[in-house]
């Protein structure tokens, strides 16, 4: 499983690999919306946890096909099938990796880049914290969408559809989080939440993710 | 005599041939009762006048848009279980009808909320959680479409039913903590202290069975398309093959 993620891990940080493009998409968002919607800071402070949020959201779909869909057209990810480790663990370490390339860099420049929106210093620690609790649930669920349409041509359109419904709960309560903690509300609860239903995408969705595969490989 | 018996595609054939006519009878005698008795016969709400009257559209939709995608979780986990492809064909079929309950609800919330709300839309928490239902019935009928093989469509539709079901009921419960509702509350339950007066509700209880009836029958029609569908397919590769 280790020689599996620091295979990913090389794969995905050398030439062509696509990593850097998340985080470069993520810069860009975050550059468009003041100039979309004007620069004062009481318009950009109240949006900007939401901003920043949807922004590692969808940073994290752009590497989704990417997970199962070349593995898939080289055939390793029959090899991965037969292999001794089981499919679910193949699933895990799959998302661990995506998580590794997109959702921490995307942890690491949030506190940066908030400072485009004026956030205030004090939620700077809730928005780092929210993100690292948050988008390992965002890889695991891109993980098992990625699984569902692997075999599929056109998928990755379909794949957008199909997750980001998935992402509302996790959205909602990472961008409550951080909207909190700039007001200086206590945040146990939403990030109680949110913890929780990533430890519920750790536990359950390697399953499903699974299951998928085999269905597409059979 | 077994429930399973129907699994089998002949049989649910024979069976719903002849249950099909009388379910469109039920479904049109009931809806029409219900909405001419709802619509005409009874009294002006005293603060909403004749805009209550949308209440005989608007809850059997919404009732019948939330039950389809549990009839969809049931049909999948006996797909995935037992293997019947008359299940499998019967979510397929249930979701479409759902996502047109789906709009038909928002939309008459929408006509009767200008009036009484002064909007079309509000970021209720039951607007909200409804638009989500609609854009998970989307992402699921989106993923039958794409996928060619049947038995493959089936399993992978199966597996994300299970999933949406699981995020749709976080999503519902996520989109109350994040907004205040403006939406009134249940007004039909069974132990609620206050419910709607008997006048509005017995209409409402007739137009409900109607809707109901209406679903099933939407329902048995389809999969029955689905199974003609399914049998042509096989009819014509045999054909090629010879």
């Amino acid at each position: 499983m280790i020689a599996l993620l620091l295979r990913d891990l090389r794969l995905a940080t050398r030439a062509g690999g696509g990593f850097g493009l998340g985080l470069a998409f993520f810069l860009i968002l975050a550059t468009l919306v003041p100039l979309g919607v004007g620069p004062e800071t009481d318009r950009l402070a109240p949006i900007g946890p939401g901003i920043l949020w949807l922004g590692a959201l969808l940073a994290c779909l752009l590497s989704l096909d990417r997970i199962f869909a070349l593995d898939l057209e080289d055939g390793s990810l029959d090899l991965l099938a037969t292999a001794p480790i089981p499919l679910e663990g193949v699933a895990t370490v799959k998302a661990l990796a995506h998580w590794l390339t997109t959702g921490l860099p995307l942890t690491v420049v949030a506190p940066a880049l908030s400072l485009l929106f004026f956030l205030p210093t004090t939620a700077l620690p809730w928005l780092v914290l929210s993100l690292l609790i948050g988008t390992p649930a965002l890889s695991w669920l891109g993980t098992f969408g990625a699984a569902l349409t692997v075999g599929l041509k056109r998928g990755s359109l379909l794949l957008s559809l199909l997750v980001l419904p998935l992402y509302i709960p996790t959205l909602v309560f990472g961008a409550e989080v951080v909207r909190r903690g700039a007001e200086g509300l206590p945040v146990g609860t939403p990030l109680a939440v949110l913890a929780a239903i990533t430890l519920g995408c750790f536990a359950l969705l390697p399953f499903a993710s699974a299951a998928a595969l085999r269905i597409n490989l059979r | 005599m077994s429930l399973w018996e129907y699994a089998n595609p002949r049989r649910f054939m024979a069976v719903s041939a002849t249950v099909l006519p009388w379910t469109w009878a039920a479904a049109a005698l009931l809806c029409a009762t219900g909405l001419v008795w709802g619509f005409f016969f009874t009294p002006e709400d005293f603060r909403m006048g004749n805009s209550v009257k949308i209440i005989y559209i608007h809850v059997p939709s919404a009732f019948i848009a939330i039950n389809a995608w549990f009839m969809m979780l049931v049909a999948s986990l006996i797909w995935l279980i037992r293997r019947h492809h008359v299940s499998a064909l019967a979510a397929r079929a249930a979701a479409p009808v759902g996502l047109v309950m789906t709009v038909v609800a928002l939309l008459t919330g929408a006509i009767w909320g200008k009036p009484m709300w002064g909007t079309y839309w509000e970021w209720d928490p039951r607007l909200t959680s409804f638009l989500i239902l609609g854009l998970f019935y989307l992402g699921y009928m989106a993923l039958w479409s794409a996928i060619e093989d049947p038995d493959a469509a089936a399993d992978l539709t199966a597996i994300l039913c299970l999933v949406g079901t699981v995020f749709a009921v976080l999503s519902r419960y996520a989109a109350q903590f994040w907004s205040q509702g403006l939406h009134q509350g249940a007004s039909l339950s069974l132990d609620a202290e206050e419910n709607i007066s008997d006048v509005f509700w017995l209409p409402l209880v007739v137009s409900l069975a109607g809707f109901v009836a209406l679903f099933l029958a939407l329902v048995l029609l389809r999969t029955r398309t689905e199974i003609r569908r399914r049998r042509l397919a096989t009819l014509t590769a045999r054909e090629r093959l010879a």
